[in-house]
């Protein structure tokens, strides 16, 4: 830095930046860059959750008229915004979809990491890259177009009457999650030290043991967060949910039948709604409780980090 | 005894055990293992050249000569880790107590459970000193809590770390011990399998002349019941703890070579091979 250069010179302490360098070009944009960021995120969640809490504010709604089970907004007699079914919803698909995917993705690193051979490793990875590029409308269409009458079609004596379902949700979204578990848990499996694995092996033990004993151990804070990462993916996708999940506003009961998640309902009625009137201002509070969801995933993936920090 | 067998176990009886008198010579002590021929390649680069070499129980073997003359190699033939190097073939037998580890009947797994190795930086687990300690019985079968403590805490004891961790051993971390602790806690780790032999790869570079100090201490009480091979850069250490000497260096192909092994006093005040003399009185490598 030349001003150091320059205390040198006089043989003077550092006497602190001129205003001058103080706003270099360096400086200059990266500060404008890091502030924008900071700005859209502070303005962005200022604009959701002013909107958010309009159906309180300015329609008057009770906090328990909004957080209860019964969606009925079209209703001329029994007129009712509960959002609470979409909320479930959105836990419910989330959560199997992360059942579903967990298995196979963390299976699937393990085996790109540890087992696999280099030709096999070659091909994987590659196939992987191409699956995280995969539309979510291409998702959906093979859902409704294979998934859904194969449901409808072959499944229906154990009660998917419809084909739409929980499930078939939950379904599509473990495929959409698959590479996002699969390779952060592959990069986890791949930053633990080899020594470890080495330490294990000299004891006499096998392959299966290392991994299933030290490996995954080793990286079990690493690989929640993948899954974590995964959920909050599960959550935030619409189009592809949409498409099967048949849209109905009730308490999920059972995996076989219709229901609806947070992001679903927003897609399909916000075209259909005025603004300003509780129908398109509940759809604000939904958008501000998803909002709210994924800031509660970062703050646990951030949680899961420091304990993968302190080993 | 084959090498199958269980390995014995803190909580059974020795039967296993070679009869040899803790204080019988090094020199006419069985031969505990034993190298003919062997040949270490890594890719088309031969590593190691033709070396012949018996190991005799219940004392310590140390291995000297510059860097890259093969000794770590060699070393990790006696309990086949150079399986688990991509491109590495080894040529030649092995024994151990007479029986050819590389023989086609033979599980790798037996002979590391038979061979334990000290790796060069300490390695623990990050999990409880406990849990490091009683990493191998637990995977060998041992699921009886009374026994899996036994080990445990005599492991620790013959690692001379016991009287440092016995308040908090089941609870703190193995990561959280010092450097020369973490090193002290690996040898527990691999005694807790019973090995025969103990092999070491340069324990003590990554320590501090104290804990450097413990872990010779510590060697020279292990060798009541344990045959130990030790990799050194470290003359003055190979001087001090080891009862026998093999000096390797490397030829005009750079593939190391054994020049001569022999007791630790000959080989430092009156080496057979001029090459010998020239590297333990300092005039090369």
């Amino acid at each position: 830095m030349a001003n150091s250069v320059a205390s040198i010179e006089r043989g003077k302490l550092d006497r602190g930046l001129t205003f001058r360098e103080r706003i270099d070009p360096a400086r200059r944009i990266t500060l404008l860059a890091a502030g924008a960021v900071i700005a859209l995120v502070l303005m962005l969640l200022v604009f959701i959750a002013f909107n958010g809490v309009q159906i309180f504010t300015a329609s008057g709604f009770s906090f328990d008229a909004i957080f209860n089970a019964t969606w009925n907004p079209d209703s001329t007699t029994a007129q009712s915004f509960g959002i609470l079914p979409f909320i479930a919803g959105t836990v419910g698909v989330m959560v199997v979809a992360a059942i579903i995917a967990t298995p196979l993705s963390v299976g699937l690193a393990i085996f790109m990491a540890e087992v696999a051979p280099d030709w096999a490793r070659s091909v994987a990875q590659p196939a992987m890259e191409v699956f995280v590029g995969i539309p979510s409308v291409v998702w959906g269409w093979l859902g409704i177009t294979v998934l859904v009458p194969f449901l409808r079609d072959d499944l229906h004596g154990i009660g998917f009457t419809l084909g739409f379902s929980w499930f078939a949700g939950s379904i599509v979204l473990s495929l959409m999650i698959l590479p996002t578990i699969t390779s952060i848990t592959f990069d986890v499996i791949t930053s633990i030290p080899a020594e470890l694995r080495s330490a294990s092996v000299a004891l006499g033990t096998t392959r299966w043991q290392t991994i299933r004993h030290v490996v995954i151990p080793a990286g079990a804070a690493g690989i929640m967060t993948a899954i974590v990462l995964g959920m909050m993916r599960a959550a935030g996708e619409a189009l592809a949910v949409q498409m099967v999940i048949g849209n109905r506003g009730v308490m999920p009961t059972s995996l076989a039948d219709p229901m609806s998640t947070l992001t679903s309902e927003i897609t399909l009625d916000v075209g259909n709604t005025v603004a300003g009137e509780p129908w398109n201002q509940v759809l604000w509070t939904m958008g501000l409780v998803l909002l709210l969801m994924s800031f509660g995933f970062v703050l646990l993936v951030r949680r899961l980090g420091r304990r993968r920090a302190l080993g | 005894m084959s090498i199958a067998d269980p390995p014995a176990r803190a909580d059974a009886p020795e039967v296993t055990r070679p009869t040899v008198a803790p204080s019988s010579l090094s020199t006419s002590a069985p031969i505990k293992l034993q190298a003919r021929g062997l040949n270490v390649y890594y890719g088309a680069k031969r590593a190691v050249r033709d070396v012949d070499l018996d190991i005799p129980a219940n004392a310590i073997m140390s291995f000297i000569g510059p860097s890259g003359c093969g000794k770590t190699s060699i070393l990790r033939c006696f309990d086949r880790m150079n399986d688990l190097v991509p491109g590495a073939r080894v040529e030649g037998t092995i024994m151990l107590n007479g029986e050819d580890i590389n023989g086609r009947d033979i599980l790798p797994v037996e002979v590391r459970r038979r061979v334990g190795l000290v790796f060069q930086r300490p390695n623990p687990f990050p999990m409880t000193i406990y849990d490091n300690v009683a990493y191998g019985p637990r995977r060998h079968g041992t699921s009886n809590r009374a026994a899996l403590d036994e080990i445990v805490e005599s492991c620790l004891g013959r690692a001379a770390l016991w009287d440092e961790v016995k308040d908090d051993y089941r609870k703190k971390s193995g990561l959280s011990l010092s450097g020369g602790q973490q090193q002290r806690l690996c040898i527990a780790r691999t005694l807790a399998t019973e090995p025969d032999v103990v092999l070491m790869d340069e324990p003590c570079s990554a320590l501090d002349p104290i804990a450097t100090l413990k872990i010779e201490e510590l060697m020279a009480d292990l060798r009541a019941r344990y045959t130990i091979v030790i990799v050194t850069h470290n003359m003055q250490q190979a001087a001090r703890v080891s009862d026998r000497t093999a000096f390797f260096t490397m030829g005009e192909d750079r593939s190391g070579y054994l020049v001569e092994v022999g007791d630790t006093s000959e080989i430092f005040t009156n080496p057979r091979e001029r090459l010998t003399e020239d590297y333990v009185s300092g005039r090369f490598g």
